[in-house]
């Protein structure tokens, strides 16, 4: 066993998921049989090999700070679960 | 004569000889769409008031300028992950509900600017998650060669567009293969850039080191043209690379005399379909016949693609996809607390592959696993990458199969992911190296189904691949049959 069903309720709080017992039973098969078939990378030896970084071109890319495009708080707000005016809405955060 | 048939250079010449309008045309599609597409069930969402408007604006510039596009007044599909500004986006998830972008995707700008005709939004994998479209959190889109098989994934909605003549072209979105493996599957030509050629400016992301925008046409010359349209410099992306594009139309010369074709034993591994094999075989002995030389080549970590690939490609999926919180956009559960709020509605709006591949992409970055998984996987990527990068020194271009089997059965591999993922073997180490590749029809299994064939190319010489593609089609007959949709 790769993964126990304890590993996958901590990841489960980490990713933000609720996961029903089902699930959980399941994914603790599916996912252990995915990280056995991972472990073949293990037959390589990466000691002295770098990671991958962006390949084609690293440089980094500046530009102006400019703002190019049109406020437009209304088209931004329509897609809002709940809204307050100009405001989106939420869950409070502080008690 | 059946407008919705031609190919985009076809209907481009015949507009600009007005033997039709692009109303004509676009109504064509649309009759097309309304008699087939309650079997391929390729879109899930039609812009037919719009596109009608659009044609009528093309038809008055047709009249003005003969100079323009060729996409000016040509139907094109749009997979359902570009943002299309007042046109709802769900990338196939109940999560975006029913989002409405407040600004198009670069592509889909570029579209409209050259006059193309938006049809609709296309069917996916959710979230681009998949290989047969059946993760689609609305319903699975059907093969036109068969309709109990898989149009491939995950731009299987454009694939079959394209190959039931819903459409004159369509775009699509590939990170491990999502353009090239239904274009095989559905007969029809899909073309990955290399990563930086076209922008990804507006498309959800997935996994923002792979993902790449790309054509899917009905012949090769049509991949030439509109990719012309999406190649270039984007400042709204800062990983699109700022470099000359090339003609693409002017590469397609018919002539490969001397091209070096590199033919890699580990392509064909145990367990393909002999049919698939004896196809690509054939395929490469055809360019081999017209002029072109074999080099046998090595790559020798391909075994390993699929097993970086899903860790790389979750791990970046499970940090694009933790912005959907239900906070600004999107499902928003009712629950007792903030956390709760994210929880669930999470639980409600994802459905089972995307919350999988989250779980593995966060199990892979957590700490205590992220040298073992994460850091292991990119060292390995570096040597897959160094594979090609070697074996370019010896040819021009790789020819494999684009994927092992033809399209399987709707449900075949739901049960078990693991299959799932073995089916995109041939396609996500391109991705994984950044390179472009191309997808064409190179014969039929004894099923009926489409058999594809992949080139692989060095990285920006895009050219280079679409002029051997060319060359070995206008030696077939392949891209020119058509399914009998409901046929059997």
């Amino acid at each position: 066993m790769k993964l126990t069903r304890a590993e996958v309720e901590r990841v489960a709080v980490l990713a933000r998921l609720h996961l029903t017992a089902a699930e959980e039973e399941q994914l603790t098969e599916q996912l252990d049989n995915i990280l056995s078939y991972m472990d073949k990378l293990n037959q390589i030896d990466t000691d002295n090999v770098e990671a991958f970084s962006h390949g084609l071109h690293s440089a980094s890319v500046l530009r102006e700070d400019r703002v190019t495009n049109q406020p437009d708080a209304d088209a931004l707000l329509a897609n809002a679960p709940d809204r307050d005016g100009t405001f989106f809405k939420v869950p409070k955060i502080l008690e | 004569m059946n407008l919705a048939g031609l190919t985009l250079h076809q209907a481009s010449e015949r507009l600009r000889r007005r033997e039709f309008s692009a109303v004509e045309l676009t109504e064509a599609v649309f009759q097309r769409i309304a008699t087939t597409d309650d079997k391929v069930r390729a879109y899930l969402t039609l812009a037919r008031a719009t596109a009608i408007e659009q044609a009528k604006q093309a038809d008055v510039r047709l009249k003005q300028d003969r100079t323009s596009s060729p996409l000016l007044g040509i139907p094109i599909a749009v997979k359902d992950n570009f943002l299309t500004h007042g046109l709802r986006t769900t990338c196939a998830s109940k999560i975006l509900g029913d989002f409405m972008p407040p600004y198009d995707a670069t592509t889909v700008r570029q579209l409209r600017d050259a006059g193309a005709v938006i049809t609709g939004k296309t069917n996916l994998d959710e979230f681009a998650m998949g290989s047969s479209t059946e993760t689609s959190a609305f319903f699975p889109t059907h093969n036109p060669w068969k309709l109990e098989r898989i149009p491939g994934g995950s731009s299987g909605g454009s694939a079959a567009a394209v190959a039931a003549d819903q459409c004159i072209a369509a775009v699509g979105t590939d990170t491990g293969g999502s353009i090239r493996q239904p274009a095989a599957c559905c007969g029809v030509v899909g073309l990955k850039p290399t990563y930086g050629r076209v922008s990804r400016y507006g498309i959800i992301a997935f996994a923002s080191s792979m993902d790449q925008v790309g054509p899917i046409t009905k012949d090769v010359r049509d991949c030439a043209l509109l990719l012309q349209t999406l190649a270039g410099h984007d400042p709204a992306d800062s990983t699109s690379a700022n470099r000359p594009v090339p003609h693409y139309a002017n590469a397609l010369t018919r002539d490969i005399t001397g091209l070096k074709i590199g033919h890699s034993a580990e392509f064909f591994v145990d367990g393909m379909q002999q049919e698939v094999a004896l196809a690509v075989n054939d395929a490469i002995l055809r360019m081999e016949n017209d002029g072109a030389r074999i080099e046998h080549i090595m790559l020798p970590h391909t075994e390993f693609a699929v097993a970086v690939y899903y860790i790389v490609a979750t791990a970046e999926a499970s940090s694009n996809l933790a912005r959907y919180d239900g906070m600004r956009f999107g499902h928003r559960a009712d629950a007792k607390d903030l956390i709760e709020t994210y929880m669930i509605s999470r639980a409600q709006g994802f459905g089972t592959e995307v919350k999988r591949r989250i779980m593995l992409g966060t199990y892979a970055l957590s700490a205590g696993y992220y040298d073992a998984y994460y850091l292991k996987a990119q060292r390995v990527r570096t040597l897959i990458r160094r594979d090609f990068e070697e074996a370019f020194k010896h040819c021009d271009v790789i020819v494999t199969p684009t994927a092992p089997t033809t399209a399987f059965r709707i449900g075949e591999k739901t049960q078990d992911p693991l299959q799932m993922y073995l089916s995109d073997i041939y396609t996500i180490s391109v991705n994984l190296a950044g390179l472009p590749a191309i997808s064409l029809p190179c014969g039929f299994d004894d099923q009926g189904m489409p058999i594809g064939v992949q080139i692989i190319g060095r990285p920006f010489e895009e050219d280079t691949i679409l002029r051997v593609a060319h060359a070995y089609e206008q030696m077939t007959e392949w891209h020119k049959r058509k399914p009998r949709i409901g046929d059997g």
